[in-house]
């Protein structure tokens, strides 16, 4: 290889395997995210890359909102199997029977109350340190925030002082009871992300291609029909063929309609796509101009 | 697949150059903004009383500055055309952020220095020009914007550049492209336009689809520091003991001769392990896992170097450094310096001078405030292994982190020593 036939893709990789490195030696008790969503599984690639073939330095965590699509928990399992890692899974329900996340309604989105639950992990575990697969194209704030991300002891973002980032060299140190969030792969965007994924030729859950469902139309958006979001009155139920490009919890998110069964006629879609990931996929982000700086400033990733 | 390189770029200029409005036009007729973003800006600018939908708020990131409308820290954007993928830095004007534009510059191929073509070179486009060759960005695009505010003229255009190019001159930038350019109407951004047809130069996005920025990195001396050492101890992998890490510069071969420094030992690369398989030869900025013929002792911190130029190892240097913290230096302390993977006790010996960025001038200084940028000696406790910034970005850098606060609070650049 030359420099020369060195792709965007090559570099980025490059980076994200000298990031997973440079949290394995330096952070004493780290943890990877891991939900079975696409960027997910693009940090697992990415962490054989760098540790094989030795095992992860860490374990992966996944915290479960029991709001989840059954194709991504059964991605989720069968990965971390065929991989032989540790994987944890804590749950929100046990928050919530702990009295530590009281809901408003029961169906609500639980996503803005994951922080809650991910901190009580890090808790548990004395984790200093953890993985996401967060991108800075995903979000307004999140285009600000740094790969090694500070949180202080409640694991709160402060943005307007956030440590200065240079070159590759990463500042790891925190106190007792602070942690970093690290974002290995903050410089990849939704097309680069499934570019990588054809190339490596990646297992995702079935539902991130094109599949039939049945939807309603709400808000401007497609909502899938599930037990927890079930037709309104007044509603009409569609057949349609989508896919789903992100896969959080399941009351917030939706689909686009798309033909698209493999990664490479996904790239051709998201390469001519006009709606970013986020705006398309997530009701939680519509709330305010300002939700992820808010969800952010909380705890959440 | 499509085999599209990445360019990192930065913008430099005050918030009234159109900075925001000229990475708004970039994303914007490159197709890269979506129509959920442009609705929601298209809202914010009703809502502020705006008519036209104000692309620069496409780039304003967080609550604190929407209120204020300014921008307070660095964004990074993203947007790809067939040939490049482009990350921008996009750093805030403000004279009190110079620790912003040296941090997003630190990791930049390219910087895009703005000017208002009715204003011409002021004291900003100086202070950014400085710092930009400061941080050693090889390519320079000075943009000449506002060019329909001036009547498109060729003369005035002219003038900006010969005084812009005589300036950079002086600080050995070599690589320096001038543009003339609308921002708000589109001229030489992305379409030429029909405004400027006596500049025959290549528009901004041509440009930056075509800089050749392949031998950016030093391609000569091949520099390893080891981040990890990789041993699975398991029955598959009995033997294994493999030294990860990312190629600074140069490239390395099976077969070649290298040196452990600062141990001075030699061994010879065995193999070149990737999870892809094995590979004959890897250049920088390849991560990669070495083994070696030898089994010697080598750790997190130590670097695997070539055959050719050495580098110096030493427990003194001497570092342009940018102060990054509201707490002032102080020299009586020992803070923590990290060099590639090693990280050290260290203590500012010598306070040479602190360079005003406006003039360029030399004063002395008994400390270092936030964005002071100064000459300054370290002695530190354990051997570094480094070449000068110039030559070797990857082991010439080193940040300062106060041990105390944990907090980032300088960025160096190593010189050579004369």
């Amino acid at each position: 290889m030359s420099s020369n036939t060195f792709t965007h893709l090559d570099a980025l990789e490059s980076e994200s395997i000298h990031i997973l490195r440079e949290v394995a030696a330096e952070c004493k008790n780290p943890a990877m995210l891991f939900s079975g969503g696409k960027d997910s599984i693009v940090m697992l690639r990415l962490a054989e890359k760098a540790f094989r073939p030795a095992k992860f330095p860490f374990p992966l965590l996944h915290v479960d909102t029991e709001h989840n699509f059954p194709e991504v928990i059964a991605t989720r399992n069968l990965l971390a199997e065929q991989l032989g890692e540790r994987l944890i899974v804590r749950s929100l329900e046990d928050s919530i029977r702990r009295g530590t996340i009281v809901l408003k309604k029961n169906q609500q989105s639980r996503n803005a109350c994951q922080s809650v639950t991910l901190l009580e992990a890090i808790d548990e575990f004395g984790f200093d340190a953890c993985l996401g697969g967060a991108r800075r194209d995903e979000e307004k704030a999140r285009a600000k925030e740094r790969i090694f991300s500070f949180r202080d002891e409640f694991g709160q973002w402060d943005p307007k002082n956030q440590r200065p980032e240079l070159w590759d060299l990463y500042n790891t140190r925190v106190h007792n009871g602070e942690n970093i969030r690290v974002f290995p792969i903050s410089n990849w965007t939704e097309l680069d992300i499934w570019q990588y994924i054809a190339r490596e030729n990646l297992t995702l859950p079935s539902i991130y291609y094109a599949h039939e469902r049945e939807i309603v139309r709400r808000n401007g958006q497609l909502v899938p029909v599930t037990h927890l979001t079930p037709v309104q009155p007044g509603e009409q139920v569609e057949i349609l063929s989508v896919r789903f490009r992100t896969v959080g919890d399941i009351t917030c998110t939706c689909p686009v309609e798309s033909t698209a069964r493999n990664a490479d006629e996904i790239i051709a879609e998201t390469a001519s796509t006009r709606i970013t990931e986020r705006g398309a996929t997530r009701m939680d982000d519509q709330t305010s101009d300002a939700s992820m700086e808010l969800r952010k400033k909380e705890g959440y990733f | 697949m499509n085999q599209t390189q990445l360019l990192r770029f930065i913008t430099a200029g005050s918030v009234d150059d159109g900075k925001s409005t000229l990475i708004g036009r970039l994303l914007h007729d490159s197709k890269s903004i979506f129509e959920d973003q442009l609705s929601a800006i298209s809202k914010t600018s009703a809502k502020r009383g705006m008519g036209a939908v104000d692309l620069s708020l496409l780039t304003d990131g967080l609550q604190a500055e929407r209120e204020q409308g300014i921008t307070i820290d660095v964004a990074y954007r993203y947007f790809a055309t067939p040939k490049r993928k482009f990350i921008i830095g996009d750093t805030p004007g403000h004279e009190q952020y110079t620790r912003n534009m040296v941090t997003a510059a630190s990791t930049a191929n390219l910087a895009i220095i703005l000017v208002d073509a009715r204003r011409g070179v002021l004291q900003q486009t100086r202070r950014h020009t400085y710092l930009a060759s400061l941080v050693g960005i090889p390519h320079i695009v000075l943009a000449v914007n506002k060019m329909d505010m001036v009547d498109y003229s060729e003369t005035v255009f002219h003038s900006i550049c010969q005084e812009y190019r005589a300036f950079a001159a002086q600080l050995g930038l070599h690589d320096v492209t001038c543009i003339p350019l609308s921002a708000l109407n589109g001229d030489m951004l992305v379409e030429r336009g029909d405004n400027l047809p006596w500049y025959h130069g290549k528009t901004l996005m041509e440009l930056l689809e075509t800089v050749e920025i392949a031998h950016d990195i030093n391609e000569e001396d091949f520099r390893f520091p080891v981040q990890w050492v990789c041993r699975p101890q398991t029955d598959e992998h009995h033997d294994f003991r493999g030294f990860m890490g990312r190629i600074e510069s140069g490239s390395v071969a099976v077969g070649d001769e290298i040196i452990v420094q600062p141990s001075g030992r030699r061994s010879t690369v065995k193999a070149i392990h990737t999870y892809d398989g094995n590979l004959q030869r890897a250049v920088a900025p390849q991560s990669v896992t070495l083994l070696l013929d030898d089994e010697i002792d080598i750790s997190r911190g130590d670097m695997l170097v070539g055959a050719g130029r050495a580098p110096q190892v030493a427990k003194e240097l001497d570092a342009t450094l940018c102060w990054l913290s509201e707490t002032p230096l102080d020299k009586q302390r020992k803070y923590l310096i990290k060099h590639t993977t090693r990280t050290s006790k260290c203590l500012f010996s010598q306070l040479d001078y602190r360079v005003d960025v406006n003039t360029l001038e030399q004063h002395p200084i008994s400390t270092l405030h936030m964005n002071d940028i100064a000459r300054v000696s370290l002695k530190v406790q354990q051997p570094l292994v480094f070449d000068d910034y110039l030559s070797d970005h990857g082991t010439g850098s080193f940040i300062i982190i106060d041990e105390a606060s944990n907090n980032t609070v300088g960025a160096g650049m190593i010189a050579a020593r004369q």
